[in-house]
């Protein structure tokens, strides 16, 4: 392994070898080394196989904008192995291949090109009928790239904020210029840049013959930025998308920075682009920029002897620095007649390097197996896209080419920027960008340095007056320059392999085809060909793609335009993205009283609250067990999941007059009404109870899953309709409990002195405030499972004691917790029904036999037009209590209930009560079924029919005599 | 080798047949406009000329073919639907994609996985199992599975999310996917060798309305005369009735979608999971596709935001935690045009001869061949709704004839 001396080298540390193996072989490398670059410094150029074709690619860019290089590691697949640092001891394969990457079983697929046009899998495969399901997985397999890793646990990702005056993406020349001009001025910058170093293109491109411009401009901007006191900067960091209002999302390491800018500067640079040529895909045909980052940046000698194919004056300057670290530089090819510069010319041919202008590389030429560039085929240019018959074959062991610059328009697009062309250049053009997003440098269409400096002093001046910030720094004046752009470097083969798009295997013809079978429209082409839809999502073949369609079509690009740029800007780790595993869920104060108790939790909307306290194998007879507890001594449950909302003020009754369906305007203090809200369709969605404990304070509970949007929905309706109420969501800062059952009464007399405990005193409904255990609680006497109960509601932090006093007193009385699943049972012996449960988004008051909680007389709640109206129209539906002997098979919720052939209902709530000794439940039936004594055939598993028996309700305590008393 | 790949391979000529015609002039007059390129506009366009003779039809579209939802939907094909009305008209949809590619002589690549729904609590589970007691009723495979069976039909999902452990599935083998360029693609090759004419880039400006009843409709290529007219514009529905002076019910959502990069295969089924809001499928071209939400507030805007790539994905991750390790490639929007009860509107309006294909928030996709036929009988009879859509027509947001599809909420007490 041999590396080029120094300054040649500027990420490697050569005292630092590190150790790896790429399929199976060992190598060594340097730290500082891409996986790429390491690789390519043991001569190893093959990395990958195509998708479609299997043919053998290696790198393209170096720069992580391809797809040439997507390699497996053991846990993570598609790894960019040209941007992807090369760490110690790392194991690296190849993906997408059949056999072993270096002699792929499937590369005979690339012979069948011509069977496989553009599209081709719409136009086969389905013939005869069913065809299709046996060709399917077999064509699954071969689709895909590398394997997931399915037994990979996550690791530990973040998130942080940040805030900048001014973020600067990309540090290359103007990036760096402008973030300097704009923080001399005062301003907070934020600089991001992918490399691990600063400089963009100052670190691996030549400006000059002497090849000396880059190096100095490059040390005195990055000093001076290094050491600003406004400027901070992200290396090895990407900005990877560009959302409203400047909100960006930057990947560094294992985080992603949301950054909120005032001002955006996109200095992203521009990618060099490739030539369209048969075989432009070999391994050793990359672009000249890959050959001078291989060179400048790892000290990697590209291949022993190049042919330099441009349409610029950069390729030049390329060859100059092949020839200077000893590449023998077999021809420069130029696609133009002339350079811009002919000192450039004589500077070559004083070297020696012959050049050959107005021609172009017609085929890159290989030897068997295809593993490397072996020679290229020079050609004459004798009209667009057209060659002459014969040419000039010359040996080479690396092509380099470059046909132009596109710029990094990808952020620039996603935040809404048009890109227009400009044919005379042959250059993109921007225009329409939101305010406080700028744009400078190559991406702005600047391509000399003097140029782009001058550029970015230009745009951090207008971004420093945007910031009411006074500039320091004297503007320059920018030169008009020369054209980089060659208007058509598409040279189509007769034969083919011409690659327009590497990652999909497209050629010249498949894109020409698109259009000529009918999808003339970029985003067609794009859809039917699949050009631009890989990993690289059209970095290198979207211009080509433009101008062919454009060409094809008789259209300007302006007209075609280019396809969309959508985020992510690059590939990004789902885990980035997702950042901390984030689990939030809410514990009640007694959660671990529960835990303690052997509950079973469950969750409730955002909440754990016990199901039932013992095994999960027991859950019937421990819910009964409960049940029965409560129904015969004394209960308690935690119900602090609850909803809870206080609503004070001088038009609190009003408020809820407004927005509940009974009438709470009379309501007297120490008084709770049961509270039903429809919404403006006339649909239950939601209920509790409003207990009034003032003339100006209502406190009111909804369900634990409604009460947020019931909150939203108050402040709402209030903020509309102007009332004088405040409304305050105490849902988690008040905890509940209900003691239950017949000796409750008892057990709260032990710990509650200060008021009249007595059924005349304290009242079923009633509301009091007073103290228990010494904590200052609200009771609500309220009735939900149909006992003698008190609601008992301390704020969070009491919660516990309270608890664990009330289990104290009630000890003499064998108190006993019971969960969900037993409250569940005893509300449906009662025929309480729960909202979402027993109501659909369709359930009104009537049918669920609420007629009596809707006002007759008040004019005005939400849903009071659509409530009378459907009350107009006759009932279809009815939800009817409905009982079945024990040893039935039982229905479960969800079954249907049937009316002749139609389905006429379901079954929303079904449990044995063992206080009734029959299986009891709650079902929607056709309003002519719902008669008490009729019976309804319900289907329940396996399609078995029971008959039900449609009765009153409720099913327990007719007379509500328990919870009164 | 399949036989037409030879044809194809053999063929000195490319290409051996043209799908979409070269654009020509608008005519000044056609006996049915449809409004909307997309797939269920071009869809009717084919039924018309496949069944009912008619073939003077364009198809006006204001961007490229099939641009709209179509391209932007993630390609579910289901019909475990919760009402009968909607069970039964999904149903016949799924029957028809089946048959589809055939029919076109073009590969929508039809893809029949099973669809695979998550409940994580005992309130979903009980709609899951009214959804699949409906869809047994109609004849639709559909069944409730518990924790074993899910772990033998997808492997590699993680059965205990955080605090949200799987407790049931609702397993509904007529689940399926398609490509779906290809569905509108292969309805508008074989609705243009009819004699349909298909316009791109023909933006409707105005509904010129006399009477009460549409006359002709202005385009930014002129005004062109129509016998009647058919609204198929998923995403701007209620743009356009408005035009029609019809009052909608509809509101508006961007809904988001994002997708990988392409892995070999591993996850055969749909999977979704509605109290992580996220729906998870791999492409036949091995890319995986993640789906949830709406976004919370209206706009006719399908651009993307990071808030909700955050939250979906992390859920993604929580189902399938290998999933941390691969990449993301692109995300995107669609705006889905939502009704009261999540039910379509289809049928008559109150304009004359103007008829409704509309509010098809998230679920346009998977209705296409079905809705395409229904619309082109109503169109043919001009204007005797059929059957199967009778309970979808506009009015029934004025008589409270709502089919609710919101199903039974996910909540608890």
């Amino acid at each position: 392994m041999s590396r080029l001396p120094a300054p040649m080298g500027l990420l490697i540390d050569r005292n630092q070898p590190l150790d790896f193996s790429f399929d199976g072989k060992p190598y060594q490398g340097l730290a500082g080394d891409s996986i790429a670059s390491a690789l390519l410094a043991n001569g190893r150029f093959l990395l990958s196989r195509s998708f479609k074709y299997h043919r053998p690619r290696g790198p393209l860019t170096m720069a992580g904008q391809d797809a040439n290089t997507l390699v497996q590691l053991q846990s993570e697949p598609n790894v960019l192995a040209d941007s992807h640092l090369l760490e110690s001891g790392v194991q690296v394969t190849g993906q997408n291949f059949n056999g072993s990457l270096d002699n792929d079983n499937d590369a005979y697929l690339g012979k069948f090109s011509k069977f496989m046009p553009v599209g081709f899998y719409y136009r086969s495969f389905y013939k005869p009928k069913g065809a299709w399901k046996l060709w399917e997985p077999i064509i699954r397999k071969k689709a895909g790239l590398g394997v997931l890793d399915l037994k990979f646990q996550p690791e530990y990702y973040d998130k942080a904020y940040l805030f900048a005056d001014l973020a600067v993406i990309g540090a290359g020349p103007a990036g760096l210029q402008a973030a300097l001009t704009a923080a001399n001025a005062g301003a907070k910058v934020l600089l991001i840049e992918q490399q691990p170093v600063l400089g963009g293109s100052l670190t691996y491109a030549r400006f000059d013959l002497e090849g000396n411009r880059a190096q100095t401009l490059r040390r005195e901007l990055v000093d001076a930025v290094e050491g600003h006191a406004n400027i901070r900067v992200l290396k090895k960091a990407t900005c990877n998308a560009w959302f409203t209002d400047n909100y960006l999302p930057v990947i560094q390491n294992k985080r992603m920075y949301k950054v909120r800018a005032t001002q955006c500067l996109i200095a992203s640079g521009s990618f060099d682009q490739p030539v369209i040529f048969r075989n432009n895909d070999l391994p050793g045909v990359m672009l000249t920029s890959a050959a001078q980052r291989l060179m400048k940046l790892y000290a990697v000698k590209p291949g022993k002897r190049a042919v330099v194919l441009t349409g610029n004056d950069d390729g030049y300057l390329a060859a100059l620095d092949l020839h200077d670290q000893g590449v023998e530089v077999a021809a420069l090819v130029d696609m133009r007649n002339n350079p811009a510069d002919r000192a450039l010319l004589l500077a070559l041919e004083r070297r020696g390097i012959v050049c050959h202008l107005g021609s172009t590389v017609f085929e890159a030429l290989h030897e068997k197996g295809m593993r490397h560039v072996s020679g290229a085929d020079i050609r004459k240019i004798t009209g667009l896209g057209q060659v002459a018959s014969s040419g000039l074959v010359l040996d080479c062991d690396l092509l380099c080419m470059s046909g132009g610059y596109m710029p990094v328009y990808q952020l620039l697009c996603q935040a809404g920027g048009k890109l227009a062309y400009d044919d005379q250049l042959a250059e993109f053009t921007l225009s329409g960008l939101p305010k406080n997003l700028t744009v400078a440098g190559s991406a702005h269409g600047y391509h000399a340095l003097d140029n782009v400096l001058a550029d970015a002093i230009h745009a951090a001046a207008e971004i420093v007056v945007a910031l009411n910030l006074e500039l320091t720094s004297k503007p320059l004046a920018t030169r008009p320059e020369a054209q980089v752009n060659f208007p058509w470097p598409i040279f189509p083969h007769p034969k083919g392999k011409d690659f327009v798009d590497f990652d999909e295997d497209l050629q010249v013809r498949d894109i020409i085809n698109a259009t000529k079978i009918g999808y003339r429209d970029i985003q067609l082409v794009k859809r039917y060909s699949t050009v631009g839809m890989g990993p690289s999502q059209g970095r290198h073949s979207a211009l080509p793609t433009a101008r062919l369609v454009a060409a094809c079509t008789q259209r300007g690009i302006s007209e075609t335009g280019v396809t969309t740029a959508r985020p992510p800007f690059e590939a990004e780790k789902l885990a980035h993205v997702a950042g901390r595993a984030f689990d939030p869920y809410r514990q009640t104060p007694m959660h671990k009283r529960h835990m303690d108790a052997g509950a079973k939790m469950m969750p409730a909307g955002i909440w754990q609250r016990p199901a039932y306290y013992g095994k999960a194998s027991e859950r019937d007879a421990c819910m009964q067990a409960e049940a029965l507890h409560v129904r015969n001594k004394v209960g308690i449950i935690d119900v602090s999941t609850l909803g809870g909302l206080d609503v004070r003020g001088p038009d609190a009754a009003e408020l809820l007059n407004r927005l509940y369906t009974f009438a709470f305007l009379k309501q007297p203090i120490g008084r709770s009404r049961y509270a039903l809200m429809t919404n403006e369709h006339g649909v239950v969605i939601d209920d509790g109870v409003c207990a009034r404990f003032g003339e100006n304070h209502f406190y009111v509970t909804a369900t634990t899953s409604g009460v947020d949007r019931i909150y939203q929905q108050m402040l709402k309706w209030n903020a509309q309709w102007r009332l004088n109420v405040d409304i305050a969501n105490v849902t988690a800062a008040i905890s509940a409990v209900n003691v239950a059952g017949p000796d409750s009464r008892k057990v709260l007399e032990k710990v509650c002195q200060d008021l009249d405990l007595s059924a005349e005193g304290f009242p079923y409904l009633g509301v009091r405030q007073g103290t228990v255990a010494g904590i200052k609680t609200r009771l609500l006497r309220v009735g939900f499972v149909g006992e003698l109960g008190y609601e008992i509601h301390v704020p969070a932090r009491h919660a516990l004691k309270l608890w664990d006093a009330l289990m104290q007193a009630g000890q003499a009385f064998d108190i006993r917790p019971f969960g969900v699943e037993a409250q569940r049972l005893l509300r449906l012996e009662k025929g309480h029904v729960i909202i979402s449960q027993d109501t659909d988004g369709m359930t009104h008051p009537a049918e669920i036999d609420m007629g009596w909680a809707v006002s007759r007389t008040k004019p005005f709640f939400v849903g009071r037009r659509s409530v009378d109206i459907l009350e107009a129209q006759p009932q279809k539906r009815k939800l009817v209590g409905f009982t079945l002997p024990r040893v039935s098979p039982r229905p479960l919720e969800g079954h249907l209930v049937l009316s002749g052939a139609d389905i006429s209902g379901n079954v929303t709530s079904c449990e044995y009560s063992q206080s009734l000794d029959k299986i009891i439940g709650l079902a929607y039936a056709a309003f002519d079924q719902s008669q008490p004594g009729q019976q309804i055939p319900i289907r329940v598993e396996d399609g078995v029919i029971v008959h039900a028996t449609v009765v009153k309700l409720p099913f327990f305590d007719p007379e509500n005599q328990r919870q009164e008393h | 080798m399949p036989f037409n790949l030879l044809k194809y391979g053999l063929s000195s000529e490319y290409p051996v047949e043209v799908d979409l015609p070269a654009p020509k002039e608008l005519k000044s007059s056609y006996d049915v406009v449809i409004i909307g390129g997309g797939g269920h506009g071009l869809a009717t366009a084919y039924y018309l000329s496949k069944y009912h003779g008619i073939t003077n039809i364009a198809v006006l579209e204001k961007g490229y073919l099939g641009g709209g939802n179509t391209a932007r939907n993630t390609a579910v094909i289901r019909s475990n639907y919760l009402t009968s009305e909607g069970v039964r008209f999904y149903a016949e949809s799924v029957r028809m994609f089946e048959g589809l590619s055939n029919e076109f002589d073009f590969n929508i690549m039809y893809s029949h996985r099973g669809q695979l729904t998550l409940a994580h609590t005992d309130a979903t589970v009980r709609s899951f199992r009214q959804r699949a007691e409906v869809n047994k009723h109609f004849g639709g495979r559909t069944e409730m599975i518990d924790r074993q069976q899910i772990r033998e039909l997808v492997p590699s999902l993680n059965l205990d999310p955080g605090h949200l452990p799987v407790i049931a599935g609702l397993w509904h083998i007529d689940g399926a996917t398609a490509r779906h360029d290809a569905v509108a693609w292969g309805y508008a090759k074989q609705a243009a060798k009819r004699g349909v004419e298909i316009h791109q880039l023909t933006e409707v400006q105005e509904l010129v309305i006399e009477n009460g009843t549409i006359t002709a409709v202005k385009t930014n290529r002129g005004t062109i005369k129509c016998g009647c007219a058919v609204q198929a514009v998923a995403g701007m529905s209620s743009q356009l009735m408005k035009k029609a002076g019809i009052r909608s019910p509809i509101q508006t959502f961007p809904l988001q979608a994002m997708v990988t990069q392409p892995f070999k295969p591993f996850l055969d089924p749909l999977v979704s999971s509605s109290a992580l809001h996220c729906y998870v499928q791999q492409t036949s071209r091995g890319e995986v596709v993640f789906g949830g939400g709406s976004d919370p507030y209206p706009l006719l805007n399908t651009r993307s935001t990071l808030d909700l790539k955050e939250s979906l994905l992390a859920h993604a991750i929580e189902m399938f935690p290998f999933l941390a390790n691969a990449k993301l490639m692109r995300q995107w929007a669609g705006i889905t045009d939502m009704t009261p009860d999540y039910s379509p509107i289809m049928g008559l309006s109150p304009v004359n001869n103007y008829y409704l294909d509309a509010g098809w928030g998230t679920w346009g996709f998977k209705a296409t061949p079905i809705c395409g036929k229904t619309m082109a009988e109503l169109v043919a009879s001009g204007g005797k709704v059929p059957e199967l859509i009778r309970p979808f027509g506009l009015e029934r947001f004025s008589t409270f004839q709502q089919v609710n599809e919101m199903g039974a909420t996910a909540a608890s007490h």
